[in-house]
């Protein structure tokens, strides 16, 4: 765990950190990345860089405030020199030590780093039909943070019909993305079940019983659950589906609705759980923690033709469309909750006084801090300065003794600022929607939607329907059309390196070269920066692939019709 | 193609004729098939016929199939099938007006390894005895026929001078032609919905313009054929499954390709080529298959028969390795035309086991044009009288089960077969997919202890058992036409059930139960049966279900349970077969109960001279001859389970019993039996020990030996028929005039003399048999024969006339006074002639002249 949240994610604009590896402007780089290859510099540069990190993550407030002034979009240029100076001066010391030697990842150790978190589940078929509308998913996670701060889950209602699944982008710290990637299903599931499922629920837990099975989780062995707070979540979600069972309307359950309360839910138990602490320190270390990071969330919510996405934050969903000329077109499925959305900018001006106008956003970001506009936890965005405060004095004193923490936002005058409620959008599924794309802004910010679209489409379709070779009216001879075959046949073996489409987009996210293809290269060079200079060229990168299956989503449909 | 689309004046004008109202017979789909048994239909005299196409005429699978007609087949239905089609296209023309493309061309079937040779050789012996011209022919002879090739990997070619191209589209529209001539009415753009049955008979269909009352239905739907199966009021079953198929056409050459160019068929390279038009059209069968159409008739998927290059490119390789010269040629088109494969590899024809009247072809395999003519005489026979002048058992619908219909079984098996159409055709071939459908309850036992299995009709069956610490070779290196890899295996079990006791879990047979409330169940199987059932309870009687003419429907033994009721058992793949036979010939009485009982007990077959003590001992009843002689059936306890059925025979000729056990008790029994009987030696083994020592002790096997076209005066079995039982049965007057006349061919047991077993090629079935140097018949089955030291094959003898070709009787005069050899791809091994078994049970070896001429008696 990291016990001091690199405020990154808050602190240094995401998108201007990326540095253009290989852009013409910036030559220096390109040579100084053989030496980094070498691996006792490597160990010395993380000594060097360090101290970078370090003067990143534990700012003064003033300095801080100031420090993300520095980093704004309009002073791009100063920084994106700031680690470069840095490096070169680093060299310019290696250099009489030692020579520059070249070394590049090979082939599989790229592909080992790049599968290490690939996960894949396929729908089981029944009678040699799968009557699910999801053939299956591909999930994969490259991380640019040590530890790595997104999250995703993935589970199967098992109560009611359908599947959900998720991203989660942390900030400050991976604490509040890793309950939500336990927690939030719970809510949503439970929102959704019927009146008589909960009493018969809370019936098994008050006699003892065992219990219905809620969710079948599809997770990868890295994809953890806290044992220590299980006790402590399950309580507040009894506590939730207790209220719901009081609350009984007797109405029909809206998806949309669930959706929504369940994100307000939990976020709300998130905030009391931390006022409230834990007798045990650990615990209340950690509820702490939680409430004190943040994590957006990007959920799907699929049952038959119906997909709902609920999202709260800046990551995506993506609907890979496949047009009837065979081409691939992305249908946007969620809003980004960040500075580059008019109508978020709007609700957050109407929600605070007038006089607030001017700082409410600044940089691009929310008080000048934070980047997405909505979020899990986060509770300094969240609570009175004084509930903040009181908190934090009880606290343990890890927590005292953070900067960050005890620091303020400045013009913090009617909170709350942020809120985690999700915008959730519905979209029956169509036989030519081929499969959604969920993924963590480090996807989006390398790689424009319709490109994302086309790999992923053309990886499921297979090199069949990628560009079918038609002769038409022109003139191909036997031996011409033999060598393209050939060439091409070589050309789509490296495709089938992966079987797993999010793969597939990472390999793409972090070594597209400028014509659009893999450049094995510059895969190699991305993936072997040491653990304190990745995050200044990529962000977390999480990803979700559902597949859908046109036969039956045709078939519902029909029905419907 | 286009100009002579315009030819097809029959149904084709702009308005459509109204349908009437009812017809004898409704023909579906204006295919080659379906316009191939309306011709043939009408020409028996049958008129009042009705053929629909949902389409135009031709303008399926039938108009973008490469019309090459080869006779070049290693099942001898398929080849006389492709024999009459050529024929019959050969005078087409001349018949109908119509031209149909025809052009002897010749074919030459490539080989590039010396196995591929022996396959080739194997064809050509066959060939060669039905006087169809052909010839293996060197590499350079090759090259002196087809100007294009390049021979430097050939080892040798078949060379198949009759072979013809036409263009199948107007094979069929000639053949439409001739049959509304002839008074068939043929209606395009008119589609069936559905087939109307009442009480199990075809009474009409259901199209998109009307209803049409008819007797007789004939699916020839091709690769629809198995969803219109399944929309009858009462689903037939039709499995067959479609896979995309592509060939390419180019422009013509510099120097256009002459049309009588040979036919290139280069199965190594997957590939066939043929002239078109001044230049080529290639096409072939990958390894990778693309199954299509699985969840029925999908319009995205039609529209998405594109051209697949990259799918292409390993046969387009072959190409250019085949004819480097064409790398210049141009492209005109790559053709994506799907074809229906069948789970066997064989068409499907006949009639439905559960819908009287309702017949179906189709499932060609890609030889939709070379079957054709053939398949569709062979159906209009069938249908107009009940049988077809052939034995079509292999492409019998009723081959098949329901369950062979599950979609992914068909797609998983056609995926398996279509590649096959090139592979290697090896003796003993087990098919990959689609397995563990049926199994015993004994199967991971057996499994465990090494068995390999091989399916019939579904259900697994052990070949024989790997010793542990023993591997035997890779599937695809153990192919082989020489002497196989499990030789001594199998041998050691052939050992242990002539010296001590084997076990073979024999649980795949057809049984069934017939029972009545008073006589009715004996007094229908006397009818239906040669022999006489009206025997103690508790006898056993081996005997035939025969036809009209007396040829064997169905091979059983028959239990007399008690008084009222029997137990029968039956080859495996006559589940549905038999099942038909018995309902349509019953009388439809309640008190007559006929039932399936082949799921509920395991079979095991304890075979060897210590079956005896092994029974005794774990049952504590004498269990010798004196108490428990040759064909009897007790029910007993053994172990603590009680009611197992015990028989004393072994469907192999050597001591032993047959155990039928209730499926609960199946495990309990196999362990006893193998725990005691470790002390006499016991073991397990598989089918192919069986089948040696069956084929030594002249057992004859239905579907392999026997078939409805044999009687059982023709295989020695008189003394299982009783022509005075009192009561008429089916098939009694053939017999008797059989036995008055005599039998124009005879079983017979071959002895491989010069046959070296390490060295030589192995005799399969379906060698010619030459007596004094004249072809007098074919083997039926063989097996190496672990006592006699040599190989066995058994075959019928017919006598031809000299001059004439004419078949006379055959004595056992004849058969015995004649110098015999048996063919193998070519080879010609001498062979020592025997109408009986061997008397003895080879417990020691006999000399020679003592072994000959002893009586079988009615063992």
């Amino acid at each position: 765990m990291c016990v001091c949240p690199g405020p990154r994610r808050i602190a240094i604009p995401v998108r201007s950190s990326r540095l253009p590896l290989f852009s013409d402007a910036m030559p220096a780089p390109t040579h100084l990345f053989p030496l980094i290859r070498n691996c006792e510099i490597g160990r010395l540069s993380s000594a060097v860089c360090y101290c970078h990190h370090k003067h990143l993550c534990c700012l003064s407030p003033p300095h801080f405030a100031h420090n993300h002034l520095r980093y704004a979009p309009q002073k791009k240029f100063a920084t994106l020199h700031r680690p470069k100076e840095n490096f070169n001066q680093f060299i310019h010391a290696r250099s009489y030590v030692s020579t520059p030697q070249k070394f590049y990842l090979t082939p599989p150790q790229v592909n080992s780093i790049l599968k290490a978190n690939e996960y894949s589940f396929k729908v089981p078929e029944f009678d040699g039909k799968n009557v699910s509308s999801i053939l299956g998913f591909d999930s994969n996670q490259l991380p640019a943070n040590a530890p790595i701060e997104d999250r995703r889950s993935a589970a199967t209602c098992l109560q009611t019909r359908g599947m959900l699944l998720g991203v989660f982008d942390g900030h400050a710290g991976c604490a509040c993305a890793q309950a939500v990637s336990e927690r939030l299903f719970y809510y949503i599931a439970v929102s959704l079940l019927p009146h008589e499922t909960l009493l018969e629920i809370e019936n098994a837990v008050e006699s003892g019983r065992a219990l219905l099975p809620i969710l079948q989780w599809h997770k990868h062995p890295n994809d953890y659950f806290s044992k220590e707070a299980s006790k402590l979540y399950f309580n507040s979600l009894r506590t939730y589906w207790q209220e719901l069972i009081d609350l009984n309307t007797g109405e029909t359950i809206d998806v949309k609705e669930a959706l929504i309360n369940a994100f307000k839910r939990l976020d709300n138990d998130i905030s009391l759980e931390a006022q409230v602490g834990d007798p045990n320190s650990f615990l209340n270390y950690l509820v702490l923690r939680v409430a004190f990071s943040g994590a957006t969330a990007c959920v799907a919510h699929v049952d038959g033709v119906d997909l709902h996405i609920a999202n709260t934050g800046d990551s995506r969903a993506m609907l890979g469309v496949q047009e009837e000329d065979g081409s691939w077109s992305a249908l946007n499925l969620s809003y980004d909750h960040n500075a580059q959305n008019e109508r978020e900018i709007e609700r957050i001006k109407s929600e605070h006084p007038k006089a607030e106008e001017k700082s409410l956003v600044k940089q691009d970001r929310l008080l000048g801090l934070l980047m997405p506009f909505r979020a899990f936890g986060d509770v300094k965005f969240k609570w009175s300065i004084d509930l903040q405060k009181r908190v934090i004095e009880s606290g343990p004193d890890q927590l005292n003794d953070n900067e960050y923490t005890k620091f303020i936002p400045p013009n913090y005058h009617t909170p709350p600022y942020l809120t985690a409620e999700p915008e959730v959008i519905h979209h029956k599924l169509r036989p030519q929607d081929k499969f959604l794309v969920l993924a963590t802004d480090g996807l989006w910010e390398t790689m424009h939607r319709q490109d994302v679209v086309r790999i992923v489409g053309e990886y499921l379709t297979g090199v069949h329907h990628q560009q079918p070779i038609a002769v038409g009216g022109y003139k191909v001879t036997l031996g011409q059309m033999h060598c393209l075959l050939t060439e091409r046949r070589t050309r789509i073996s490296s495709v089938f390196e992966d079987q797993n489409a999010a793969t597939h987009l990472i390999r793409h996210a972090v070594g597209n070269n400028e014509f659009g293809t893999v450049d094995h290269e510059r895969l190699s060079k991305m993936l072997s920066l040491p653990e304190e200079l990745a995050r200044m060229y990529r962000d977390d990168i999480t990803i979700i692939v559902v597949q859908f299956n046109s036969h039956v989503v045709g078939a519902c449909q029909n029905e419907e019709l | 193609m286009a100009s002579s689309r315009n030819s097809a004046t029959i149904a084709t004008e702009p308005h459509l004729i109204s349908l009437p109202a009812q017809a004898q017979v409704v023909v579906c789909g204006g295919g080659i098939m379906g316009t191939s048994v309306a011709y043939h239909l009408a020409k028996l005299g049958w008129k009042d016929i009705v053929l629909l196409e949902q389409g135009r005429l031709a303008a399926g699978t039938t108009r973008f199939c490469a019309g090459i007609v080869s006779t070049a087949r290693h099942v001898s239905i398929e080849l006389k099938m492709a024999d009459y089609s050529s024929k019959l296209y050969q005078q087409l023309e001349q018949e109908t007006g119509i031209k149909t493309g025809y052009m002897k061309t010749s074919s030459i079937s490539l080989a590039q390894t010396q196995d591929r040779l022996i396959s080739l050789k194997r064809i050509a012996s066959t060939h060669k005895v039905m006087g169809i011209p052909c010839e293996i022919i060197t590499p350079k002879q090759v090259a002196q026929l087809h100007p294009l090739i390049n021979i430097h990997d050939l080892v040798g070619a078949l060379y198949m001078p009759e072979d013809a191209v036409v263009s199948s589209a107007d094979v069929s529209l000639a053949l439409a032609n001739a049959a509304s001539r002839n008074g068939v009415q043929i209606h395009d753009r008119t589609s069936i919905s559905h087939v109307l049955v009442q009480k199990g008979h075809v009474t009409g269909v259901e199209t998109d313009r009307g209803q049409i009352q008819c007797e007789y239905f004939v699916n020839c739907a091709g690769q629809w054929a198995y969803e219109l199966g399944l929309s009858s009021e009462e689903p037939v079953s039709i499995p067959l499954h479609a896979c995309e198929h592509f060939y390419l056409l180019t422009h013509p050459l510099k120097k256009p390709l002459e049309s009588s160019t040979p036919t290139i068929v280069d199965l190594d390279g997957r590939i066939y080529i043929r002239n078109w038009q001044g230049g080529i059209l290639s096409g072939g069968f990958e390894k990778n298959p693309k199954p299509i159409f699985t969840e029925g008739r999908n319009q995205l998927e039609i529209q998405n028969l594109h051209e697949d290059w990259d799918h292409f490119e390993p046969l387009l390789s072959a190409l250019l390795r085949r004819m480097p010269g064409l790398e210049a040629l141009e492209i005109m088109q790559l053709v994506n035309c799907p074809e229906s494969f069948t789970p066997d590899m064989r068409c499907i024809m006949g009639e439905s086991p559960t819908v009287q009247g309702y017949f179906v072809l189709a499932g060609m395999n890609s030889a939709g044009i070379s079957y054709g003519g053939g398949a569709g005489k062979y159906l209009a026979e069938w249908m107009v009288n009940g049988y077809p002048s052939e034995n079509v058992w292999p492409l019998d619908l009723k081959r098949f089960g329901a369950l062979q219909s599950s979609r992914t079984f068909l797609r998983h098996r056609v995926m398996e077969v279509m590649p096959l159409i090139c592979d290697l055709k090896v003796p003993r071939w087990d098919f990959q997919t689609g397995r563990q459908l049926r199994t015993s309850p004994l199967y991971d036992r057996l499994d465990a202890q090494g068995a390999r299995w091989m399916e019939k009709h579904g259900f697994e069956r052990p070949k024989y058992f790997v010793p542990p610490g023993k591997d035997l070779l890779a599937l695809d290196q153990s192919k082989t036409f020489y002497k196989p890899d499990w030789f001594d295996i199998v041998g050691s079990e052939v050992k242990c059930s002539k010296e001590a006791v084997c076990v073979i879990d024999m649980s795949s047979f057809t049984k069934f139960e017939i029972s009545s409330t008073g006589g009715q169940a004996l007094e229908v199987l006397q009818y239906l049966f040669s022999n006489d059932l009206d025997v103690p309870v508790g006898h056993i009687v081996h005997t035939g279900m025969l036809n009209e003419k007396g040829g064997y429907e169905n091979d059983c033994s028959i239990v007399r349970l008690n008084k009222r009721s029997f137990f029968m058992i039956s080859p495996t793949d006559q589940q549905v077969h038999c099942w038909t036979w018995l309902k349509k010939h019953m009388p439809s009485d309640s008190n007559l109960l006929l039932e399936d009982v082949t799921w509920k007990y395991t079979a095991l077959n304890l075979i060897g001279p210590r079956a005896v003590d092994v029974l005794s001992e774990l049952s504590y009843v004498p269990m010798t001859p004196e108490h428990f002689p040759s064909l009897f059936c007790k029910e007993m306890s053994v172990g603590y389970a009680n009611g197992i059925r015990v028989m004393s025979m072994t469907h192999t000729g050597e001591p032993g019993f047959m155990l039928y056990i209730p499926i609960e008790y199946a495990l309990h029994v196999y362990n006893e039996v193998m725990s005691v009987g470790q002390k006499y030696g016991i073991r397990n083994a598989g089918y192919y020990a069986l089948r040696s020592l069956r084929i030594e002790k002249f057992f004859a096997f239905w579907g392999q030996d026997l078939d409805a076209f044999t009687t059982p005066m023709e295989c020695g079995r008189e003394f299982r028929v009783k022509l005075e039982k009192g009561t008429d049965f089916i098939g009694r007057d053939a017999l008797m005039q059989q036995k008055q006349n005599g039998v124009y061919k005879r079983f017979t047991m071959f002895i491989l003399e010069d046959h070296d077993t390490d060295l030589d090629l192995w005799p399969w079935w379906g060698e010619p048999i030459y007596r004094n140097g004249c072809y007098v018949g074919k083997t039926t089955s063989s097996a190496y024969s672990y006592t006699l030291e040599r190989h066995v094959c058994l075959g019928f003898v017919q006598n031809f006339d000299k001059k004439t070709g004419e078949g006379l009787v055959v004595t056992p005069d004849f058969i015995n006074r004649g110098e015999y050899e048996i063919d193998i791809a070519g080879q010609r091994f001498q062979a020592k002639a025997k109408l009986y078994p061997f008397s003895s049970l080879f417990t020691q070896r006999r000399r020679k002249d003592e072994m000959e001429l002893s009586s079988y008696q009615g063992k």
